[in-house]
């Protein structure tokens, strides 16, 4: 006999789809099926199955093979790593729940350590944006809802957020969008012709990084002012007609990816994105939001920000929080090698950072503590595998809007394998006796 | 025909790529997802190169082994897209400018074909770039 558990999150992406379907067997402790999740999602629910998952923590000997060791003595390693270092780096969390965020926060306290999440390498510049002039947005649920002017700008969910435009952007039928795809207007800013802008009313097929220069011509346009022939590669009516598009509705959003925050520009796109949304709201009501990555992006900003007041780059080596990107961020302090311990948890640095910063990784002690063997475990001295988030335990999450959700837990981990919270909670245990913290 | 030629790479998420994370970095998988370079056929037929070619990408900041593919999402000529990951992250530009965030879209590039070098698996092409010893 098997069992259907109904109404499950998926912890993939920071849609965070709150209506998979999965099956799994009597016991409670396989897998079996997973419905209405993307591609992405399935794989993530049955890639916990696999028979050839690494099951105990593993510390690398001096031949460079792996030996395996028990969860006590990963704790104490990991434990005396941080007490040892005077500037360690903890990074990631985007991949775990709210709880076991807290509780790291608590060990970079007491570890006085450096501590960042991914936003470092995907909407950080974002937030530096938001801080310099605020951000006016709105919830998923008004997006499905209301907005009949939908604009994707330098991002791609058709690939990156799979059941984005289905379950709230584009296709939903809503209460005041009851023809669903037909009540709204799709626009696509990207310089690839992306499986996104092919279903698009408009696309903008933008030079590579002139996006701020679209963004202000997209201003001046609305206020109808002089424009060149061309700005970005677009012909000036083209971005006339997008203007009287976007400001034509009855309720706009603008959602943007990577496109802005990677590009030369930066955080400087995002004002810009910013300034135009509020531009926009004089002739009609208009949001923007990021298409946030990782699943708990979100929660790790918000769980960063109350304990910290600062929601990424967080430097505490001086025993009270700074902050401070481009100084205090993740990529830069490996760069310029100044860390001297790394403890990874919930992300992929190894896979993820520029290879210059990935060395500094490689040269220091270096704990990783990922359910995957990834790029950045084959780099580090100890790896310790966890219980997949989402899957194996429950946990507070946000979505992208943030929007607090509980992920479940669905089916039994292995035998004898912790969570992120019971092996963060046994690494702080020990800190603390060698900090001698009460 | 060129013996190589110059393209503006960026990378990012491609469904293949988010597939093949979660199914295991460590299996080839992952190679055919991210190991690869989309280039418009404009620009392999400048390059005189077949589809499926191995190419290596220069940049600034390093190079990089993978196989050229016709753009999936294209027309983009003279833009090229590699997957993130270890191999777009070998070459692109790691400054962040006071950001904390590297460019990872927008590095100039030299491809030229190298049909007899390996393109590596992710995390062997990381620890041999790290110089980590493997047992």
């Amino acid at each position: 006999m098997t069992r259907t558990i109904t109404d499950v999150i998926c912890p993939f992406c920071g849609t965070l789809c709150d209506d998979v379907e999965v099956v799994v067997s009597d016991d409670g402790k396989k897998l079996l099926e997973v419905a209405n999740a993307c591609v992405i999602g399935t794989e993530k629910f049955l890639h916990s199955q696999s028979a050839d998952r690494v099951t105990k923590p593993r510390l690398r000997q001096a031949d460079g093979s792996w030996k395996e060791i028990s969860y006590d003595e990963a704790a104490d390693y990991t434990a005396k790593m941080l007490a040892k270092a005077k500037k360690p780096l903890m990074y990631g969390w985007s991949s775990t729940n709210c709880e076991a965020q807290s509780i790291g926060n608590e060990i970079a306290e007491v570890a006085k350590s450096c501590c960042d999440n991914t936003a470092a390498v995907c909407h950080g510049t974002t937030l530096i944006a938001v801080q310099d002039i605020g951000l006016p947005s709105c919830t998923l649920g008004e997006v499905k809802n209301r907005a009949d002017r939908v604009i994707f700008w330098g991002c791609n969910p058709a690939h990156a957020h799979p059941r984005h435009m289905s379950r709230y952007s584009i296709f939903p039928r809503g209460f005041f969008t009851g023809k669903g795809q037909m009540s709204r207007k799709m626009v696509v800013v990207d310089p690839r012709c992306t499986d996104t802008a092919k279903m698009a009313d408009v696309h903008l097929q933008i030079q590579q990084g002139r996006d701020y220069e679209l963004l202000d011509a997209l201003r001046v346009a609305l206020r109808g002012e002089w424009l060149p022939d061309s700005v970005a590669g677009i012909p000036a009516e083209k971005i006339r007609e997008v203007a009287d598009i976007m400001k034509s509705g009855r309720f706009g959003i603008i959602f943007f990816g990577m496109g802005v925050t990677q590009s030369l520009s930066k955080n400087h796109n995002i004002d810009a994105a910013i300034a135009l949304t509020k531009d926009l709201n004089e002739h009609t009501k208009y949001s923007i939001m990021p298409m946030r990555g990782h699943y708990n992006v979100t929660g790790s900003g918000e769980v960063f920000a109350w304990q910290f007041g600062f929601p990424y780059s967080v430097d505490l080596t001086r025993g009270f929080a700074r902050y401070n990107p481009g100084d205090s961020s993740s990529v830069d302090l490996l760069t310029r090698g100044e860390v001297d311990a790394m403890f990874t948890i919930g992300s992929d640095p190894g896979a993820h950072f520029p290879i210059s910063a990935v060395k500094g990784i490689a040269k220091v002690d270096s704990v990783c503590i990922d359910p995957h063997m990834t790029p950045t475990s084959g780099v580090s001295k100890l790896h310790v595998p966890v219980a997949f988030n989402g899957v194996e335990c429950g946990g507070n999450c946000y979505r992208m809007d943030n929007v607090p959700i509980d992920c479940r837990k669905v089916v039994e981990p292995p035998v004898g394998m912790l969570t992120d919270q019971e092996f963060l909670t046994m690494v702080l245990d020990r800190l603390k006796k060698l900090k001698g913290v009460a | 025909m060129a013996n190589s030629i110059k393209v503006n790479l960026i990378s990012g998420r491609t469904i293949q790529q988010g597939v093949a994370i979660e199914s295991g970095k460590e299996k080839t998988s992952y190679r055919t997802a991210c190991g690869i370079i989309e280039m418009d056929n404009a620009d392999l037929k400048k390059l005189g190169a077949w589809k499926n070619t191995n190419v290596k990408v220069t940049s600034e900041y390093g190079s990089v082994v993978v196989k050229a593919v016709e753009a999936t999402q294209g027309p983009h000529p003279g833009v090229a897209f590699i997957p993130m990951g270890p191999w777009a992250n070998s070459i692109i530009n790691p400054n962040t400018y006071s950001t904390g965030m590297p460019t990872f879209k927008g590095t100039p590039v030299t491809v030229e074909i190298a049909i007899n070098e390996p393109v590596l698996l992710g995390i062997e092409l990381v620890q041999k770039n790290c110089g980590v010893i493997v047992g």
